[in-house]
């Protein structure tokens, strides 16, 4: 038995809610791949990571930013102070000082460490030149004044910085702690600090994790729940279904194959717009039937996206895709699709048609040749890729090869241009539209159609020079209109994740960005 | 039987290497790219990221510097648990899975054994019927589909009765073991009762099992000693490659019961093009069961001495 006691401990027949020890049972996807915040910015992780540490500032249960380390803060267009809270402290008793994040921020952007996420230091004096090799790290423009008081040199300004404060890469790290740990920082529960409202006290690997109560975390009192266990690791949506069904776990994604199921069992099932947003990509790049602007505007009129989600895709929640800005994003006093309300027009086959032999003739083609689909091979896509097949050969008699590939070689072949249009989709990394903006922008490496327009740039450069929320939000109202005008892409949807909670308990935060789902704020209800 | 043994290690050795290159320049030759994500990165973090994992240097050098460190026993860092070991990936998981496996093989050797049995004394009557029934279902029906049905099955009858008889999924305890293994042992079981079946009717009708009956010896006598003595030398021969398919893990039913095995690891290593793990873990399995099929060929010299090379 000595490989069982390996693997978990135990996982003992509990309940997903225990009100009794305030203790919830929850499960995950995967092991977390990475639970040093400075190198990491996957989901899993993000999720672990936000119940067990804490930024200069954080997201509260209504998704506002709130003080987190620091109490006070004040942002400018060319720097940033942050003042550290007094009763900010590690797991082990020591106070969370400015030298922690001076530390985990070098850390960062050090060409050594290889993080993925470097470039979202580039805003910080220095950061880019430090990442690529030609000066050294201790030259980034972030410095400890004392031990409260961090000081923050920009490049030029960056309205959307204090976002940035609430993400994982933020996050701070005590350089006497992580020396000690030589090389292992953050590959068990024993070799990572902890500074948020949870501390890890267990971890193995794939197979268990437990979060408790930390009475370190300054503001311990919001923390109802002593204990988050979770011992459940899979993708299966049935096992999770049927865990949450035998009440061992207190929260179940649904997926579309088990909503019947879930409807039938009666539960309150819950949607959640996840943020991300999915359109088709065309190739812009020469010699492309799709770089022809009349060929692409006659794919925008005949593809309507509400039949795509409406009798295609089928999945409460989802959203027909109207624009690349979600309707989450904030413009300058409301949402920004209150404010520049997405662009409406009907679709239309016969000018559709139109606008394909205008297209025909600029192109010099009496027909057009077989069009390159890239798409994924998830059943979803898979769906929506033979529902583009079949109505594009019967509205403009244009055939359509499907590519269905699996993940990495679509990335490959998106990479190196090797398709006509791709089904693809964009999650933010930070709430500000111009995590989604700035995709289109020449040089932009995930610009992967490589489309390229001087208007757009200009705006793009607007929304980034500026700290005037009008005038960005104008900016993203203009390049909404251009991605329209020119058919940049054609909007999707918007995802939506279906959910049920367990009624014992309330307070279960979904957030687009950081720690989702939280349990930092649920309370649990009277019996 | 010292050189002989010797001699076997040695071409063993040959075929693990023979697995880890071919391994090495099938997994290089897939399209993709292992440090790509969903989103793209800058040129300085990628040039960054392919130092730290030896990238940046030519195919034939990647080559002789992972072969150098597979001699030490080295497996290299996984590509997408940054944190992690290959070497503590296979340690930690692999046991788990093996544990699963033993007890799937126990399941499957003692069912397959006495189903067999059964069947053939009970020939062409309802026994029989049943016993076929339920093979046949197990050789068609994918696990998968056994899986999510009796883990379905266990919460009707959790609900039912109140309290949580069987754990649905999870890992841990001596009753987070019992449904998997026994899904997981139920495709190999058919199969060995399938054939136990056949090795007994051809005993039950050869000449020295009617002699033991005209010389009056007791049924039970016959059944253990004459028969299923006999009878069981097929099954043990398929159990060697059995086990090492079995312990080695199993994608589906470790994903379906949230069971911490290495099967999964194994999998998803190839979805996501990660070089160490994909490596660690092949040349791992290759190794384990080329070790497997040594020790059934050492131990068919100790039980029949025909078998034995001088």
């Amino acid at each position: 038995m000595t490989a069982l006691s390996m693997a978990s401990g135990s996982t003992a027949l509990k309940a997903g809610v225990d009100a009794e020890s305030r203790t919830i049972t929850v499960s995950i996807d995967t092991e977390p791949p990475q639970l040093d915040g400075s190198m990491t910015a996957d989901s899993i992780s993000a999720f672990v990571l936000g119940h067990v540490m804490e930024g200069l500032l954080r997201k509260d249960e209504n998704n506002q930013l709130v003080a987190g380390v620091a109490d006070r803060w004040d942002i400018t267009e060319s720097g940033a102070t942050f003042w550290i809270r007094k009763d900010a402290f590690w797991s082990d008793g020591k106070p969370v000082t400015a030298h922690d994040f001076v530390f985990a921020w070098r850390k960062v952007v050090d060409p050594a460490s290889a993080s993925e996420y470097a470039n979202i230091m580039s805003p910080i004096l220095n950061a880019d030149k430090i990442n690529s090799g030609k000066i050294p790290v201790a030259t980034l423009g972030v410095q400890a004044v004392g031990d409260r008081e961090l000081r923050v040199q920009f490049v030029k300004p960056v309205p959307y910085f204090d976002q940035l404060m609430a993400f994982n890469i933020f996050y701070p790290i005590r350089e006497d702690f992580f020396n000690s740990t030589n090389g292992r920082y953050a590959s068990s529960a024993d070799t990572l600090l902890y500074n948020g409202p949870f501390k890890m006290t267990k971890w193995v690997h794939g197979a268990h994790i437990r979060m408790e109560k930390n009475p370190l975390y300054w503001d311990r009192d919001i923390v109802e729940v002593s204990a988050i266990d979770i011992p459940y690791f899979t993708t299966d949506p049935s096992a999770r279904i049927n865990l949450f069904r035998d009440r061992q776990i207190a929260l179940t994604p649904i997926a579309q194959e088990n909503l019947e199921e879930a409807q039938l069992l009666g539960w309150n099932i819950k949607s959640f717009v996840d943020g991300t947003v999915y359109y088709i990509e065309f190739n812009h790049r020469d010699g492309r039937i799709t770089k022809n602007r009349n060929f692409r505007k006659a794919l925008q009129y005949a593809l309507n996206s509400k039949i795509e989600v409406n009798k295609v895709i089928k999945i409460p929640g989802y959203r027909p895709g109207k624009s690349l800005f979600p309707i989450w994003l904030d413009g300058a006093n409301d949402k920004l699709r209150k404010e520049y309300p997405a662009i409406e027009f009907i679709h239309d086959q016969a000018k559709a048609r139109e606008y394909l032999e205008a297209a025909k003739k600029e192109l010099g083609l009496k027909t057009i040749p077989p069009i390159m689909l890239l798409s994924g091979d998830s059943p979803l896509s898979n769906k929506v890729a033979e529902y583009y097949q079949d109505t594009l050969k019967r509205q403009l008699g244009l055939e359509v090869r499907i590519d269905s590939q699996i993940f990495k070689q679509r990335l490959a072949k998106m990479l190196a241009g090797d398709f006509d249009i791709v089904m693809t989709g964009w999650g933010p990394d930070y709430a500000d539209p111009l995590t989604f903006g700035d995709l289109f922008m020449a040089g932009n490496v995930n610009n992967r159609g490589n489309y390229s327009s001087a208007a757009y740039d200009r705006q793009v450069r607007i929304a980034q020079n500026s700290t005037d929320p009008v005038i960005r939000a104008a900016a993203f109202g203009m390049l909404q209109q251009i991605i329209f005008d020119d058919a940049v892409i054609l909007p999707e949807y918007e995802r939506a994740q279906l959910y049920t909670v367990d009624p014992k308990i309330t307070g279960v935060v979904r957030r687009v960005i950081g720690a989702d789902p939280d349990f930092t704020y649920v309370k649990f209800a009277e019996e | 039987m010292l050189s002989y043994t010797l001699k076997r290690l040695i071409q063993g050795l040959i075929t693990v290497w023979f697995i880890a290159t071919a391994t090495f320049l099938a997994m290089h030759a897939v399209p993709g790219d292992p440090l790509s994500g969903a989103k793209a990165m800058t040129p300085e973090i990628r040039q960054n990221l392919e130092e730290k994992y030896g990238l940046d240097k030519p195919m034939s050098e990647q080559y002789l510097i992972y072969m150098g460190n597979l001699a030490r026993g080295d497996l290299g860092i996984s590509f997408t648990q940054k944190n992690r070991e290959v070497n503590d990936i296979i340690r930690e998981h692999f046991p788990v899975s093996a544990t699963l496996g033993i007890m799937a093989v126990v399941f499957a050797g003692l069912g397959g054994t006495l189903f067999g049995a059964l069947t053939a004394l009970y020939r062409n009557k309802w026994p029989d019927t049943v016993i076929m029934i339920v093979v046949i279902l197990g050789i068609s029906v994918p696990s998968f589909v056994f899986a999510a049905f009796a883990q379905l099955a266990m919460v009707k009858i959790n609900g039912a009765i109140g309290f949580s008889l069987l754990p649905v999924a999870g890992w841990g305890s001596v009753s987070h073991i019992i449904m998997p293994a026994l899904v997981l042992g139920l495709g190999t079981m058919a199969y060995l009762t399938r054939l136990m079946r056949s090795s007994m009717l051809e005993i039950i009708s050869s000449d020295y099992i009617r002699t033991a009956n005209a010389k009056g010896l007791p049924p039970t006598r016959i059944f253990l000693k004459h028969e299923m003595r006999n009878a069981v030398m097929p099954v043990v021969t398929v159990l060697g490659p059995a086990i090492a398919a079995i312990t080695t893990g199993s994608f589906v039913v470790e994903l379906v019961f949230a069971i911490p095995g290495l099967g999964r690891y194994f999998v998803q290593a190839v979805q996501q093009l990660d070089y160490t793990v994909i490596m660690g873990t092949t040349v791992f399995f290759g190794a384990f069961l080329v070790l497997m099929v040594i020790l059934v060929d050492l131990l068919y010299g100790f039980i029949d001495p025909r078998v034995r090379v001088s």
